[in-house]
């Protein structure tokens, strides 16, 4: 694999803030749009990344999403500063969600994030700890 | 299709620009609230129904290129999700039927 990306740029997300979620997948894309990336790409990277960034601002307290763009793949780094997952495997489960009642009613915490990011990254790494989720999707182009 | 002639044999009130000139490429419909499933499961150029009127729901709508969003049983919109509506050029449409209703009548205009 090619080591130098292309295209690299980090975007900062804070805890709450509902009225910009999904501006970073939606300036990504953008991007991604620009560069002439197959749709199909573009849709795939729109969603997991669409899904990391609500996820860091429902669940943890605040953290970054780093979009890098190689010659032959898209990596995106999901990274918070906790408090973590502790049952990963539970968390993957499709329909698991401890979002509150107010978050839903906003049609969020459908349990669908994390399979999500599963289904439409060719790779898909998580840790987690107390301090936080890391979070590695690739897209191969 | 065009925007007016949608709404007008949809009997919907269009709460985005009115122009004329709009045109609407269709392929197909969604119906669905919960944003993951949504992103998940609506395809490119879908009408989308929902009754989710949270200005989120044009993110997603952005993000997996829908054609039209379809507000339905008469759920009030604030301001703030108009206004993005007409930022990003997503037509926002409310109806006062229940998503069921207006997805015969979609089935019926052969969408
Ligand atoms: N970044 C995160 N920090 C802490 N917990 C998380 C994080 N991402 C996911 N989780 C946990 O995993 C669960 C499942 O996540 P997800 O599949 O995205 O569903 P949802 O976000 O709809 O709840 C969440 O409800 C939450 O408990
Ligand atoms: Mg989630």
């Amino acid at each position: 694999m090619i080591n130098i990306p292309i295209k690299s740029d980090t975007y900062i997300i804070n805890a709450n803030d509902f009225s910009v979620a999904g501006k970073v997948s939606s300036d990504i894309k953008k991007d991604l749009k620009k560069l002439g990336i197959h749709p199909k790409i573009i849709r795939r990277t729109a969603i997991v990344c669409y899904e990391s960034e609500i996820n860091i601002i429902i669940h943890s307290i605040g953290g970054k999403i780093v979009f890098e763009l190689y010659e032959d793949r898209i990596v995106i780094n999901s990274e918070d500063r906790g408090p973590g997952i502790s049952d990963i495997e539970l968390a993957m489960k499709e329909g698991y969600s401890t979002a509150t009642n107010e978050v839903r009613e906003l049609g969020f915490g459908a349990g669908m994030g994390l399979p999500n990011m599963n289904r439409w990254a060719d790779e898909f790494r998580i840790e987690s700890s107390s301090k936080g989720t890391l979070i590695k999707m690739t897209i191969f182009l | 299709m065009k925007l007016l002639d949608f709404a007008e044999k949809l009997q919907l009130e269009i709460m985005t620009e009115k122009d004329e000139d709009i045109e609407l490429d269709i392929n197909g419909a969604y119906v669905g609230d919960l944003l993951s499933i949504v992103m998940g499961k609506a395809k490119e150029k879908n009408v989308w129904i929902t009754i989710q009127t949270h200005l989120n729901i044009l993110a997603v709508a952005e993000l997996i290129d829908i054609s039209v969003i379809i507000i339905a049983e008469d759920m009030e919109i604030s301001d703030d999700t108009i206004n993005k509506a007409k930022e990003i050029g997503m037509p926002l449409l409310k109806s006062k039927e229940d998503a069921y209703k207006i997805a015969c009548r979609l089935n019926e205009m052969g969408i």
